[in-house]
Formats: structure tokens, C-alpha cells, sequence
């Protein structure tokens, strides 16, 4: 062993009961700060596994991020084009077949072409406006998890039924129809179907259930007069964190927005860099303060040892030994202390793990949802070493500092 | 058994004894001076010039308060002076840094002080192979042995394997003196090396020191209040107000 070390170690054992409250301060900091890092970046995963389950990864819609410029404008190369007007061109993706055809060479999962708009549903008296989407029921299952939050009926029931319509529950609640009612759906280009409620889901997110519905395809390029058009790309990908660059790359290739569900999203993505900003600083200021334990227990030894510091210098030891030697005292306590941290930290994981729950929301949540990752642990005792490392450095220094005359002097 | 052989002989067992150092002084002091700063400055010494050559058996004697062990530890390059220098084996140490005076200290000097100054919580091999340690020259067994044998000779064989506090005074003050001698340094300095012992135990380690002149060769520079054993040294250095001055009349 070397004589850094048996020297460290023969001045923490003669303080044994001081140093055994030290490591027990780092052992807390690291296994609290492991057990919630487990369980925020747990809740963290669960609530994007949710929101990014019931949405398409990528979304393409017939719009273009930046407006093209006015014909004129290239044209005639003008600076600025007063009174020009819109064209009232055709919405839509154009050609989709080709678009299709372009994209699924090389993507990565599965899409499904729908057609949106508004549309306000009627049934005795009561109005309601809902998003319509008109799919092809079995394309749309392959991207969509709607299929799981059937409550009546069955979403493939669409396919044979050109009349048919499956709405939220919410919205049902809402009309007062319910399943086999028959209700009368107009869209924004006056034209009226009357449709026949096939179907109820409830996907948990209110805004979809109070507000959201689907058709056949055909059914809603009818009722929103545009015949064989489609205006909305959906695909959902098999790693949901490529969406990114997967949504810039549809971009380009096809001039049409495509938006990631991150962008979508964008507001969330923030809290959660938040959320995890205050975790870590949390968890900073707990191993701070086992850094505060440490920084008095090596206080306290070279107070303590001072002679033994003086007559070690006159035997020839080296400022820079004195003071690796109660640096070592410090990250010892941190070492002894974070190994212990990550097993307490693995443990409370686990408990926290199997406790269940209880919940009256219907989407269930019955135990806590963890995340085990050796970055937590990694993290956690990087932090206890360096906090520990500083906690030791500042009283190392100082009896590296020591005059061994004066103490030599004082003891004699 | 130590008046017996007087004049040093020649078989130094150290291999400290290089020849080619043989022939200037060990340790030189050149114009010695050593200031307290502060509000009011206190000197501990000032000009001192000496030359302590090898195989010398040397005394600083002088009241309290004189700046004996001042001296001492300036020459164990323990304490920096305030100007004047300190040369080792005919090098000057003035501009060295703390580390490389530190590893003379290790390799050429060996302290020994009033009280033991024992690691309490190392057996005494242990304690003895420390500096051995911090040269780390030899292997772990080469080391313990060494100690062993260094132990042996100052007639504690049986106490190797014990901590100091279950040794007596006399008894640590020996292990002290073998831990100065663990790495076979040329010099040993010893600060009141007796003064916290009883006559019987402080004969012995007089002995030993008086031995380590005669038989090993080695230089031992004592700081003592002690005249009679002054007088049984080789030389003696008198201090008064932190300069030499002439010793007392002898045999007193």
C-alpha cells in the first residue's frame, strides 16, 4: 500500500466515528440524488412515452415554413410589390403518390396520408365543432395507437362503412348521441352528410376527446369538397428520437412543412430542461453540504496531527505529500461514501419501484415510473468526488502550509 | 566502552561514506542569520560561521533562549535563514526549493528531538521504515528488514512489533533514533535528544549517539543543556544572544 494512503487511512480509522457520519452524509446525498434522478427522468420518460404515443412523430402539412414570394417579385426583380393578391391557389399536398413514393425509399417506419379540416357536428339541437380527420382506417392503425383507446365499437369498423364516424367520448358527452346515433356533420364548405356515430374513444388528453373525429377518406374529401386531396402526411417512426433530423430531411426533399413532435411540443421540452435543471441542483446543493461534513472532519485531523505533520516534514516529506496526504483523507470519505450512495441509491430505486398506487384518472398509473441509468450513478459520484476532493483540498493545503519549527517549538 | 575508542574510525558502514565528499565538511554555515519578523523582530541568531566535518560528535550548548535549537534546525534545512547559508556536502541549499531541500533532508539528514514524535498508530518497524518509504528505494521485505536490523542494534529485537505506547521513554527515544538513521543519512541532529528522560535511559541513548560517531562514521550535531555530556563530545559550540562565543571552562 502506499505510505500516502496507509497514513490517510491510520488518521480517518482513529476518528472512526466522525469519518463513519462523514461517509454516511455522502452516502444519503449520492442515494437520494440517484433514487431522484431515477424517478424524474422516469416520470419524464413515461410522460413523452404518453404524449409522443398519441401523436405522429412527424407530421407533413400542406403548408411551406416561409411563404414563396410573390410571382412578381421574381419576376420583374422588384424590391417591394404593392397590391398584389394571394393567388387562390389549391391547397393540398400536390401528387401524392410521387410524395409517397419519394419518401418511403428511405424512411424509417410508416406513414399514413389523411385529410383534415373543421366541421361542426348537430344532434338534437346541440352543436359541437370538432377537428375531422378522414383516414384509411387501417393505414392510420399503423401509425396511431387509437386502436387501444376504443371505448365502443371498433375503429377498423370504418373501413366497410362510408357513413360512418368515431368521435372523442367527450364530444359524445357534449351532443348527448351516443353509439348507433345518427348526426349531421357540416363542413366549412357548406356541405352537409349525415353520419352514423360508429364508434367512442378516450385517449386520456381532453383535447382530443372533445374535440377531435375521424371518417373514411373519401367520406371527408367529399364533405370538405376536395375530391382525391389530402393535406396531411403522418408518419410515425421506429426510434421517435430521429424525429428531428428525419422532419428537417422531409423538408427539404419536399418543400412542405414537416413538423417533429418535439417541435410540436416545444413548450414541454422546455419545462422539462427546467425540471431537470432544478433536480440537479438539488442534488448539487445535498452533496454540498456532505462536502461541509468532510471539509470538518479533515479539519479536525490535521488540527489534531499537527505534530505528526511536523515530524513527518522534518523526515523529508514534501509540502505536496502533506497535502496529498489529507487529500486522500477527503476522497476517501467521498469514495467509501458514494460506493455505499449508489447501492443505497439502487435500493430505493427498486422500493420506490414496487410501491403501486391508486389513481382515479383513468389513464392508470399504478407504480412510480423509474429510469435506471449509469449516468445517474456516474453523475452522483462525480459530484460527491469533487465536492469531497474541495472539502479535502482546503484543509490539505493549509497543513501542507504548516511550519514544522513552529510546532516542533510549541510541543517542546 | 565509547571513551575507549575515541579518534573515529575509519569503517564507515554507511554508504553515505563516499570518499570523494570525505575531504571538505559535511554541513557549512556561512554568515547564519535568522530573524523573527513582526512588529517588534526577534533575532534567533545572527553570524554564525561553522564547519561540521564528517565523523564528528558536535555540541551546542548554551542557556535558554540562546538560539540552540534555532541553529539546529537552520542546519537541518528545517527553517530558511533570513540571510547568510546553509551549504551540504559543499553545495549551497539557499536557493533550493521546499522540495528539494525536503528530499535532503530525506536522503542526507536524520532528526532526533527532545520528545519521540512517534505515528502512534504504526508499530515501531513501522514507524522506522517511513522514511524508508518515502525514498522508496528498497522492497517491502528489504525495508522491514532493514529495520529490524537497525532496531537490533540499539537492543529492541523483542519490541518491533509494538506500538510506541507500550514502550517506555528511553525505549521510544531509541526507536526515534532509528527511524533518523533509516535511511543511512551522513548526518544525524538531535534537539535535547535526552532532555525528556531519566539518567539511566539518557546515558543509553548517549551511548548510542556516541557509537554512531565512533563505529558508523557518522556526524552527530546535539543540541544539549546538559555540560557533562557536552563534555563528552568531540566539539563544542557555545551560544549566547544567538552568537558563538567561547565555551565555559570545561569540567564543571
Amino acid at each position: 500500500m502506499p505510505l500516502i494512503l496507509s497514513i490517510a487511512l491510520t488518521h480517518v480509522a482513529g476518528r472512526l466515528r466522525q469519518s463513519v457520519v462523514s461517509v454516511l452524509g455522502v452516502t444519503l446525498g449520492v442515494g437520494f440524488s440517484i433514487a431522484m434522478a431515477a424517478l424524474m427522468e422516469g416520470s419524464q420518460h413515461d410522460f413523452i412515452a404518453t404524449l409522443v404515443d398519441a401523436i405522429p412523430h412527424v407530421e407533413v402539412t400542406d403548408d411551406q415554413r416561409d411563404p414563396p414570394p410573390p410571382p412578381a417579385a421574381t419576376r420583374f426583380d422588384a424590391v417591394n410589390v404593392i397590391g398584389a393578391r394571394p393567388d387562390d391557389d389549391t391547397r393540398g399536398l400536390r401528387n401524392p403518390v410521387r410524395l409517397r413514393a419519394m419518401l418511403a425509399s428511405w424512411l424509417p417506419g410508416r406513414m399514413a396520408a389523411s385529410l383534415n379540416g373543421q366541421a361542426v357536428l348537430r344532434y338534437g339541437g346541440k352543436d359541437v365543432a370538432i377537428s375531422l380527420t378522414g383516414v384509411d382506417p387501417a393505414a392510420h392503425l399503423k401509425i396511431s395507437t387509437i386502436a387501444e383507446d376504443m371505448r365502443a365499437g371498433s375503429f377498423l369498423d370504418l373501413a366497410a362503412n362510408l357513413n360512418g364516424l368515431i368521435i372523442g367520448d367527450g364530444v359524445a358527452d357534449k351532443l348527448g348521441a351516443s353509439l348507433g346515433d345518427t348526426v349531421a356533420v357540416s363542413a366549412s364548405s357548406g356541405a352537409v352528410r349525415r353520419l352514423k356515430v360508429i364508434g367512442l374513444y378516450h385517449t386520456g388528453v381532453t383535447q382530443a376527446d372533445d374535440a377531435t373525429g375521424y371518417t373514411v377518406l373519401k367520406t371527408a374529401q367529399v364533405l370538405f369538397s376536395r375530391p382525391n386531396a389530402i393535406n396531411r402526411l403522418s408518419i410515425r417512426l421506429d426510434d421517435v428520437n430521429a424525429a428531428r433530423a428525419i422532419a428537417a430531411r422531409v423538408e427539404r426533399m419536399t418543400g412542405y412543412r414537416a413538423t417533429s413532435w418535439q417541435e410540436a411540443n416545444e413548450g414541454l421540452m422546455e419545462v422539462l430542461v427546467v425540471r431537470n435543471i432544478i433536480m440537479y441542483t438539488v442534488v448539487g446543493a445535498i452533496l454540498l453540504v456532505a462536502g461541509f461534513g468532510i471539509f470538518t472532519i479533515v479539519s479536525t485531523i490535521v488540527h489534531e496531527k499537527s505534530r505528526d505533520i511536523a515530524i513527518l516534514k522534518s523526515l523529508g516529506f514534501e509540502q505536496s505529500d502533506i497535502r496529498r496526504i489529507f487529500l486522500t483523507e477527503g476522497l476517501l470519505i467521498g469514495l467509501v461514501g458514494s460506493v455505499l450512495g449508489s447501492g443505497l441509491g439502487y435500493a430505493l430505486s427498486l422500493t420506490l419501484g414496487s410501491l403501486t398506487f391508486e389513481v382515479k384518472t383513468e389513464i392508470e398509473l399504478t407504480s412510480l415510473p423509474l429510469y435506471y441509468s449509469p449516468v445517474h450513478y456516474l453523475i452522483a459520484c462525480a459530484f460527491a468526488l469533487f465536492s469531497a476532493g474541495v472539502a479535502g483540498y482546503l484543509p490539505a493545503r493549509r497543513a501542507a502550509r504548516l511550519n514544522p519549527v513552529d510546532i516542533i517549538r510549541g510541543a517542546a | 566502552m565509547s571513551a575507549s575508542e575515541t579518534a573515529a574510525t575509519s569503517t564507515h558502514d554507511g554508504p553515505g561514506a563516499t570518499t570523494e565528499a570525505e575531504a571538505g565538511p559535511l554541513i557549512e554555515a556561512r554568515g547564519l542569520t535568522r530573524i523573527l519578523p513582526g512588529l517588534v523582530p526577534v533575532t534567533l541568531v545572527r553570524d554564525i560561521d561553522l564547519e561540521i566535518k564528517r565523523g564528528e560528535f558536535v555540541a551546542i550548548t548554551g542557556p535558554s533562549g540562546s538560539g540552540k535549537s534555532s541553529l539546529l534546525y537552520l542546519l537541518g534545512l528545517l527553517d530558511t535563514p533570513t540571510s547568510g547559508e546553509v551549504l551540504v556536502n559543499g553545495k549551497p541549499t539557499h536557493l533550493h526549493s521546499e522540495a528539494k531541500r525536503a528530499r535532503l533532508r530525506l536522503s542526507t539528514l536524520g532528526f532526533v528531538f527532545q520528545f519521540h514524535f512517534l505515528l502512534p498508530e504504526f508499530t515501531v518497524a513501522e514507524n522506522v521504515m517511513i522514511p524508508m518509504r518515502k525514498l522508496g528505494k528498497l522492497s517491502h521485505d528489504a525495508m522491514r528488514d532493514e529495520a529490524v536490523g537497525l532496531l537490533s542494534d540499539l537492543g529492541l529485537a523483542d519490541h518491533v512489533d509494538k506500538r510506541p505506547d507500550q514502550l517506555s521513554g528511553g525505549q521510544r527515544q531509541r526507536v526515534a533514533v532509528a527511524r533518523a538513521l533509516a535511511n543511512q543519512p551522513p548526518v544525524i541532529l538531535a534537539d535535547e535528544p535526552t532532555g525528556s528522560l531519566d539518567s539511566k535511559s539518557s546515558e543509553q541513548v548517549f551511548e548510542i549517539l556516541r557509537d554512531l560517531v565512533d563505529r558508523r562514521g557518522k556526524s552527530v550535531i546535539a543540541v544539549t543543556h546538559d555540560l557533562d555530556m557536552a563534555a563528552r563530545m568531540d566539539r563544542r559550540l557555545h551560544l549566547i544572544d544567538g552568537r558563538l562565543a567561547d565555551p565555559p571552562a570545561e569540567g564543571v
